[in-house]
């Protein structure tokens, strides 16, 4: 299903109501069921405990590929980076043409025309931060300017970064219209809204936020900005699933979830997509609706790849470093 | 002048903090050690047992949701009282046991010392017998004793006074209500006891007291599925093997009697524990923040 | 489902090895040391439920030869009792250590035997079992300060009966409190689930415990009657049925012998509208099928609070739809076997008569296995208090659902059993997770989780659930003469 825009959604959403006031907000996401931080945990734990073999561990490993926003968030990005990392998007594996491409590019605003470019003709989206990333501190029209070039330069999908300030001070309605505001700016791009959910310090806290930015019309809700001490973890990214689960129950609307961050491993990988099948089922298992935020992954992904496909051992001179 | 005539008591049953007759209407000879007649008592019938448990059941909610500091108080006030009726206690376990003045006079003090020494414990038993349990995990985790619930008491046949005190008292200073069947041949100083509790402050149905024959009380009362434990320690090996298997119906707790149990011996927090339940609450502790560890 | 990886992401079979472990044709009886036939010269076979292959033969020890084993038990009890402390827990520390290298094996063979996912046996049985002999092993030296006197004296010959939904923990809940505080043991396990007892007298000859202090004999019911009514036996430890349990109170009524009981169970699990909803959702689905429900302390009764009935309806049908039953060895199954063909006659019967008493049955799509003993998992809704799914203990994966409007009702209605082992509550607000807890009738409760078991922590029940405790300093208890 297409994401609708925020407007038409929020008009027949039961929910309209409760972004009236920010004490209406307020009350909706503090009424929100509560989170027990160990039983989270136990569950996120327990379904990395799946044994994934063979034939699905082929289809994962595929999955996981295409599901990449393959990023490079450096000072130092140059756009010969850029077209290298871009390049390997489009051709993960020079070895095996059968290797998907990842979902998109991940890159700083500047970098967007470059990787556009680079990715043109392949299905490779690009991905740009925006908003002041990572850390969002910059007037609003700062940030709105921010996302219009990067929209501008070509930019498929805006990944964006709340005020956590904001947020942890209660104001909520300060938060959700600012997020409207970047959702007006980003046309048809489609918008990731970044949590930092290491900022937030509670469950209870990514809990409402989650519902915050889906309720503000977010595409994707992603839980951080990589550049943190704790990004996406299996308990926080659980837990983002379960709000756009209940999302689009109660309104109909269909969410994506982004972990960015901390995922190195294929093992890894085949846990969150273990966690996806079972959370959120197969309506979430496309790169339409979830992503990897990362750029490591992908080398061990290929590398497994390699494995399953000679039955070898494969080393890290059998990949492509960029 | 003629001596002046006695005013003889009329010995009650106790139950739910009244003085009934026997349902029955019956009632039997308490005579002293030589055989002579001493008073009438109640003998109580199934259905006075019956009556008891529903009034120990009525009461057990609020004597067990009570603090332990207001019965430990409550418990105290009845060794006042006591205190105060020690001759007539003296008198009556002379009486019926046939001691010496003397000696029923330090069988009432040490009853009397007994009853004080429990109910000091009804703030302390949890300490000693419940406590937390380092689990494995992140779990706060909680072990405490609770009441058992209706007890039945058969009292020692032997130490009318002292014996009876030791096994009422570890009962219901925990929160528990009981049905006390009175030493079948020396029941006045438990129908009396009944008398003191009555004006300290114990609420109505907590102690519920019969007398009678121990063999007619008990098979109801230990097959009775709305008591939860039987001290048998008044009855002797036959009755107390009956009885045993009657109360197995329901799984009662059941304390089998001691044979030389010495009385005057400390006893230690065992009566008291063999009743107590232990409840095991588990709770999440977690970290305060959503740290959440990576696979 | 429409997606097109609706049909990609199935998890390919994941099988655990069955070459770790290695069952023998045929097991003799465990006593003063040896394996041994029985002297009748009867065996019996056990078989895997999942498969309804037979795994091995098994005697079937009858009057004589549980004469035998409290034998050896009484001439092994005075040396055993008279070892310093520190040099009984040390046998309990091999003991211990012996189980962790050889968990595996033992899972597998937990598995194979009762039918339980390989996923429990290994992440929960076996390591459950290495940590209580580990915690007993610690008190064996140090029984003068667990508050039951200055010298606590063990009771003799412990004669301990065990059920089949937890063979090797329930073992262990018995022997390593027995030989802590310096009993000996005859242990007679469930009659279908023999098999990792008698791995545990190999285990015992690997540690080298002295000859008869552990015994182990197999065999049906009669085995346990004669083990329970046997005079040489002091204590008497039963895990089992309450009707069981009361006849064993009857056996040893009007003897010396003590006796601890832990019986069945019918626990409510609470749910109020301010629950942590995806949380309780876990605890109501670990509470009931957790072992295939086959559980005395299971959350078999779901109360749940009237405003979130609905809602918490639907949480829990979609998430039983991810429950994966089948193959208990294949490490992705949640759901295994049950462990008896009576078993599933019984939980088969009684769902029967919830759907005849009028109750609305539910279970998620799932294809059961030809052969073997299977039972889907199942919840009933408009279930009331008067209907028997509500009352009786069915000891599979069925969950009888009731609702409340308030917490006096949640508590009435929990406490409304002549059982009282387990209760859970699931509620954000903290003081009222205290005063359920204090009110409710149970010996476990558990508060925003369920069938969480610690070594440490005290295990036992109210009323018709049984009596004593097994874990923590209060299992101490049941073996010492106190």
């Amino acid at each position: 299903m297409p994401s609708s825009p925020p407007q038409s959604a929020s008009a027949a959403s039961p929910l309209a109501d409760v972004t009236a006031s920010d004490a209406a907000l307020r009350r909706f996401l503090h009424g929100l069921p509560g989170v027990d931080a160990v039983g989270l945990e136990a569950r996120a734990a327990a379904l990395g405990t799946r044994s994934i073999k063979t034939t699905a561990k082929a289809y994962a490993i595929d999955l996981a590929i295409s599901m990449i926003d393959l990023t490079t968030l450096e000072g130092a990005d140059t756009p010969g980076k850029v077209r290298a990392l871009s390049a390997k998007g489009v051709t993960p594996d020079p070895t095996d043409r059968g290797t998907p491409p990842v979902a998109a590019l991940c890159v700083y605003p500047d970098m967007v025309a470059e990787a556009r470019a680079a990715v043109a003709g392949s299905g490779v989206k690009v991905a740009s931060v925006a908003t002041a990333f990572p850390a969002g501190r910059a007037a609003l029209p700062v940030r709105l300017a921010d996302t219009r070039d990067a929209v501008a330069a070509g930019a498929d999908e805006i990944d964006m970064v709340i005020d956590r300030g904001a947020f942890l001070a209660g104001r909520y309605l300060e938060v959700y219209e600012q997020i409207r505001a970047v959702r007006d700016v980003c046309g048809t791009a489609r918008l990731k809204v970044i949590f930092e959910t290491g900022e937030l310090s509670t469950y209870d806290n990514i809990r409402r936020v989650s519902w915050l930015a889906m309720l503000a019309g977010a595409d994707f809700v992603k839980t951080s900005t990589g550049k943190v001490a704790v990004n996406a973890t299996p308990a926080n990214t659980l837990l983002l699933m379960e709000a756009v689960r209940d999302f689009r129950r109660e309104t109909g609307r269909q969410v994506g979830v982004k972990p960015a961050g901390g995922i190195r491993t294929s093992k890894d990988a085949v846990k969150y997509l273990v966690m996806v099948n079972e959370t959120l089922g197969a309506d979430w298992l496309s790169a339409r609706w979830f992503r990897f935020g990362a750029s490591s992954l992908l080398n061990d992904l290929l590398m497994q790849r390699q494995k399953l496909r000679t039955g070898n051992y494969s080393g890290p001179d059998y990949v492509t470093v960029d | 002048m003629s001596e002046r005539l006695a005013v003889l008591k009329t010995y009650k049953l106790f139950i739910g903090g009244t003085f009934p007759r026997s349902e029955s209407g019956r009632v039997y000879q308490v005579t002293d050690a030589k055989g002579g007649w001493l008073a009438n008592a109640p003998l109580a019938s199934r259905k006075d047992a019956r009556d008891a448990v529903v009034a120990a059941r009525k009461a057990f909610g609020g004597w067990s949701g009570a603090t332990a500091y207001l019965r430990g108080q409550v418990l105290y006030r009845v060794a006042e009282m006591l205190e105060g009726r020690r001759g007539q206690f003296t008198a009556e376990v002379a009486a019926g046991s046939g001691l010496s003045k003397a000696k029923a006079a330090a069988e009432v003090d040490a009853a009397i010392d007994r009853w004080v020494w429990y109910a000091g414990w009804s703030d302390k038993v949890a300490q000693v017998a419940g406590g937390a349990n380092p689990v494995a995990g992140p779990y706060f985790n909680l072990s405490t004793p609770e009441p058992t619930g209706v007890v039945a008491v058969l009292a020692p046949r032997e130490s009318a006074f002292l014996g009876l005190v030791s096994v009422l008292a570890p009962a219901i200073v925990t929160g528990n209500t009981v049905v006390l069947v009175a030493s079948e041949s020396a029941p006045l100083p438990a129908l009396s006891l009944a008398e003191v509790l009555a004006t300290s402050d114990v609420p109505g149905g907590v102690v519920n007291v019969l007398s009678g024959r121990a063999a007619e009380l008990g098979a109801p009362l230990a097959a009775h599925r709305d008591v939860n434990a039987i001290d048998l320690s008044g009855a002797d090996a036959e009755l107390a093997r009956e009885l045993e298997v009657a109360a197995a119906d329901n799984l009662k707790r059941v304390l089998r009697p001691r044979p030389g149990t010495s009385w005057t011996a400390d006893p230690g927090p065992e009566r008291m524990l063999a009743l107590l339940e232990t409840k095991t609450v588990w709770h999440p502790t977690g970290s305060l923040g959503a740290s959440g560890s990576a696979y | 489902m429409a997606h097109d990886n609706a049909s990609a992401f199935t998890y390919a079979p994941a099988p655990e090895s069955r070459a770790v472990v290695d069952i023998a044709p045929s097991y003799g009886l465990f006593i003063d040391g040896e394996f041994r036939e029985a002297a009748g010269g009867k065996v019996f076979t056990t078989l895997s439920p999942a498969t309804e292959e037979v795994l091995s033969e098994v005697a079937q020890a009858e009057a004589e030869d549980v004469d035998a084993a409290v034998r050896a038990a009484r001439t092994a009890f005075p040396a055993w009792s008279a070892l310093p402390g520190a040099e009984r827990g040390k046998y309990l520390f091999r003991i211990a250590r012996i189980l962790q290298e050889r968990s595996r094996e033992l899972a597998v063979l937990e598995t194979l035997d009762n039918g339980k996912p390989i996923r429990e046996s290994r992440d929960a049985d076996l390591p459950l079992v290495a940590a209580h002999f580990f915690y007993y092993a610690g008190w064996a030296d140090k029984l003068a300060h667990a508050g039951f006197g200055p010298d606590p004296r063990p009771l003799g010959v412990a004669g301990q009966v065990i059920p089949w939904n937890f063979p090797l923990l329930m073992l262990a809940w018995k022997i390593a409190p027995a030989l802590a505080t310096g009993n000996t043991v005859v242990l007679k396990p469930a009659e279908t689930t023999p098999l990792s007892a008698l791995f545990f007298a190999d285990v015992c000859r690997q540690a080298g415990l002295p000859r008869g202090v552990v015994n182990i004999v197999t065999g049906d019911g009669s085995t346990g009657a004669a083990l329970v009514a046997h005079e040489g036996v002091d204590k008497v430890a039963f895990t089992g049925s309450t009707a069981v349990g009361r006849e064993i109170a009857r056996t040893v009524a009007g003897t010396r012998k003590k006796l601890t009981l832990e019986l069945g169970g019918k626990g409510a699990n609470i749910v109020f509208d301010d629950a942590p909803v995806d949380q309780a959702v876990e605890g109501i689905v670990s509470g009931i099928f957790f072992n295939q429900g086959q559980v005395c302390c299971a959350g078999s009764r779901l109360l749940v609070q009237e405003s979130l009935h609905d809602e918490l309806l639907d949480a829990l049908k979609r998430r039983l739809t991810t429950l994966r039953v089948g193959d208990p060895l294949d490490k992705n199954t949640d759901v295994g076997a049950i462990n008896s063909a009576e078993q599933l006659a019984r939980i088969t019967a009684l769902a029967r008569t919830g759907e005849a008493e009028g109750a609305e049955r539910w279970s998620p799509a799932c294809e059961l296995p030809d052969s073997g003993y299977w039972f889907a998992p199942t919840l009933f809704t408009g279930v009331t208090q008067a209907h028997t799914i509500a009352r009786d203990e069915i000891f599979g994966p069925v969950l009888s659902v009731l609702t409340f409007r308030t917490p006096d009702e949640a508590v009435a209605k929990a406490n409304n059993t002549p059982y009282g082992l387990s209760a859970g509550i699931w509620t954000e607000k903290g003081s009222r997770i205290l005063a359920m807890a204090a009110r409710l009738r149970a010996g476990v409760v558990w508060a925003n989780t369920f069938n969480k078991f610690d070594p440490t922590s005290p295990f036992g029940g109210y009323k018709e659930s049984g009596f004593g405790r097994e874990g923590g300093r209060h299992g101490l208890e049941a073996y010492l003469d106190v």
